[in-house]
């Protein structure tokens, strides 16, 4: 099976280091690869779309998942997919949307795997709503250290340690995933702005039950009066009648329609997102939203994944890479929210993608991240002086708030704070020792962080 | 593992009472670095050095090494890294000698060399190998301005620095697409234990300039970092002036 030795990083483009790259074609192959793995080690690898280490395996086999991407059933009538975990929820998207049926969760990008959706138990602008991805997985295969498959249903040990695991329980070979249905391919769209922190979270409290999908982006920039002044854009799936008759839309209403613009070249300037051009961008972004609109028609693609237009976005941060840094606390712990934000705009990060959200209920997952409460997510490149030192100081504030940081997303976190962060972490730890002795599956992440 | 910052949390340090080593490492550990090796002569010196580092916190081991004993490094290394990952291996062993008196005594001269290079190029092969069978870490390679270009006065330790420089740039495009990271450091004038008793030369520094600098240098990936930056110029001038000039400069 093709496998060669490759530098492989996260979408941070931070700590790269160096493994075998091994791509199976089959699941006796994955189970092959699984088994002679060596002394190092192996995990499985998706699109490459967590920021930090989460895929990468120094020394060891890294195994790239996507050429075992196939679809084996669709029922279109109840609403339930039989695929592979090497599937991109993009190509999902593109089988599923004309029969009516949408992802049930997604997050700001359609390129990410379903193996790599359960195993960071990602959320969507839906999660207040919906949860997390694995709660609308119905089972999934495993393959496990053993070279042998388990099939895993939901409510088991084993499956919760899965959903969030970082891929350390073993390789997800196929999932069936329950549906959204939609109507359209379409979106409707309420779009507002708030004036700083306290109207935004004032306005998400009172009536973000009002609709499915919900987030904020917020000027982090701002500072004084404008603090956490924000731009808030909720909506649902456009019902069939809410397209305007004799168009275009309305004729063939679930096309899957995108729009791309040219790649970030490879190799941009250092220093091209400051605090100057991306607090002008902030000012233009803040200004050109309308105060108040309701019912705009957008694209599915313009709504979840706008970064997905401009392919290897994450170009723009120079050779230095980014860091992208997001936390949850519980409800009643809006003063850290208050707290934090004020400090990132008092420091002056340049973060152009900055937003925050309500989380619903938690997930069953022992390492999942959501739990109900407020998350704020946003990047900064890696470049910035001091950088480390002052991220640490906001996660002892999380940490303070009883809140936690996101694995996925994490490449920088004090390994002392995860067991007070995870506190499922114990219960995670036994049972990778009873499935996995000899310690098969091992990511940098995994090393990093003692997980 | 290093993390987004480039930060370790494991370091051997090979040259365990070197200033700039000892000053690196306490800066190191103030961020992310929890395990130390401290590879030396068994000594005292060494041992003091040790629970300075464990006084902040810090997991610290010692392991004897000797860099003009090279059969025994295969050893000594392996003994540390056989313990788990090793983040950066710093190479700070080194002695400055005595110019006028190494010029009289030849074998003084030799001992010179073989302390700063033949065994820094058995210790980093050693360290290089452990590091690409790991399939990360930085090695990091206390280079000096002297190996630049040689001066009439210490033209003994500037030449052994010389090959060390040339050595260590090597390893660092072999081991390019390996995972490891090869970064030499060449610091000017640091006024430290070493150098106690010498005239200062322009554009002096200090260790914990030096661990500054090689901080950064861990963020950015540096392949190159010269402790003050400015000496980059200044050398890249100083390296284009003709010898007979050269020879007559008061450096």
């Amino acid at each position: 099976m093709p496998a060669d030795t490759a530098s492989v990083t996260g979408w941070g483009r931070t700590a790269p280091t160096t493994a075998r790259l091994i791509r199976p074609r089959t699941y006796e192959e994955a189970a092959a690869a699984v088994r002679d793995c060596g002394a190092r080690g192996g995990i499985p690898r998706g699109l490459g779309r967590a920021y930090g280490d989460a895929a990468q395996n120094a020394g060891g086999s890294v195994l790239d998942m996507t050429g075992l991407d196939r679809i084996h059933a669709i029922d279109a009538d109840e609403g339930i997919v039989l695929c592979d975990a090497g599937i991109s929820l993009h190509r999902l998207t593109e089988v599923l949307l004309p029969l009516g049926w949408f992802v049930p969760v997604t997050p700001g990008t359609r390129h990410v795997t379903v193996g790599g959706a359960i195993g960071a138990d990602i959320h969507g602008k839906n999660h207040h709503v919906s949860g997390s991805f694995s709660r609308h997985v119905l089972s999934l295969e495993l393959l496990t250290a053993d070279g042998g498959v388990r099939a895993v249903g939901p409510g088991t040990p084993l499956f919760d340690a899965t959903a969030g695991g970082m891929g350390l329980t073993g390789v997800i070979l196929t999932a069936t995933v329950r549906l959204q249905p939609v109507e359209t391919s379409l979106m409707s769209v309420d779009t507002e702005r708030a004036r700083d922190l306290d109207d935004l979270m004032a306005r998400l409290t009172a009536t973000d039950h009002r609709y499915r999908y919900s987030v904020a982006w917020i000027d982090l920039l701002a500072r004084g009066a404008a603090t956490g002044r924000a731009m808030l854009t909720r909506g649902d799936h456009a019902p069939l009648d809410a397209l305007p008759e004799r168009t275009r839309a309305r004729r063939d209403p679930l096309a899957f329609r995108t729009s791309r613009l040219p790649a970030a070249p490879a190799f941009l300037p250092e220093g091209l997102l400051s605090r100057t051009t991306v607090g002008l961008f902030n000012e233009l972004w803040y200004r050109k939203a309308p105060r108040a609109r309701t019912g705009e028609l957008q694209r599915l693609s313009t709504f979840f994944h706008p970064l997905d237009g401009v392919p290897h976005w994450n170009r723009v941060y120079g050779r230095g890479g980014f860091v992208q840094y997001q936390f949850v606390v519980g409800h009643g712990q809006e003063d850290a929210v208050r707290r934090i934000v004020r400090r990132i705009s008092q420091r002056r990060c340049p973060s152009f993608l900055a937003v925050l959200k309500r989380f619903g209920d938690a997930d069953p997952g022992w390492l999942s991240f959501p739990v109900p409460g407020w998350t704020l997510a946003l990047d900064i490149p890696a470049r910035l002086p001091g950088l480390g030192a002052f991220l640490d100081e906001l996660d002892e504030e999380v940490a303070a708030a009883g809140g936690r940081v996101y694995l996925a997303k994490d490449s920088r976190l004090r390994p002392e704070l995860l067991t007070a962060m995870y506190p499922r972490l114990a219960d995670f730890r036994a049972l990778r020792a009873e499935l996995d002795p000899r310690g098969v599956f091992v990511s940098d992440l995994a090393r990093r962080l003692g997980l | 593992m290093k993390d987004a910052f480039g930060t370790p949390q494991s370091l051997l340090v090979l040259g365990g009472t070197s200033q700039i080593a000892l000053a690196t490492a306490r800066r190191l550990i103030a961020r992310r670095t929890r395990t130390v090796w401290l590879a030396g002569r068994p000594t005292l010196a060494l041992e003091t050095a040790a629970s300075e580092l464990r006084a902040l916190g810090a997991d610290v081991h010692t392991v004897a090494f000797d860099a003009l004993d090279p059969d025994s490094h295969e050893t000594a290394l392996g003994k540390v890294f056989s313990e788990g990952d090793v983040d950066m291996v710093l190479l700070a062993f080194g002695i400055l000698g005595d110019q006028a008196h190494d010029e009289r005594e030849p074998a003084s001269a030799v001992r010179v060399a073989q302390t700063n290079y033949t065994g820094a190029v058995s210790a980093g092969l050693v360290a290089a190998r452990a590091l690409q069978t790991q399939g990360h870490g930085s090695l990091v390679v206390l280079s000096s301005v002297a190996g630049e270009r040689a001066r009439r006065s210490n033209f003994i330790y500037g030449s052994s620095k010389a090959g060390l420089d040339a050595f260590a740039q090597g390893l660092g495009d072999a081991l390019h697409g390996t995972g490891v990271h090869v970064m030499v450091v060449r610091p000017g004038f640091v006024r430290s234990k070493m150098t106690a008793g010498l005239e200062e030369t322009p554009l002096a520094t200090t260790p914990e300039a030096v661990a500054t600098a090689i901080e950064l240098g861990l963020r950015r990936r540096s392949q190159t970092v010269w402790v003050p930056g400015a000496l980059r110029v200044v050398m890249s001038a100083l390296r284009h002036v003709p010898r007979g000039v050269f020879r007559r400069l008061p450096v």
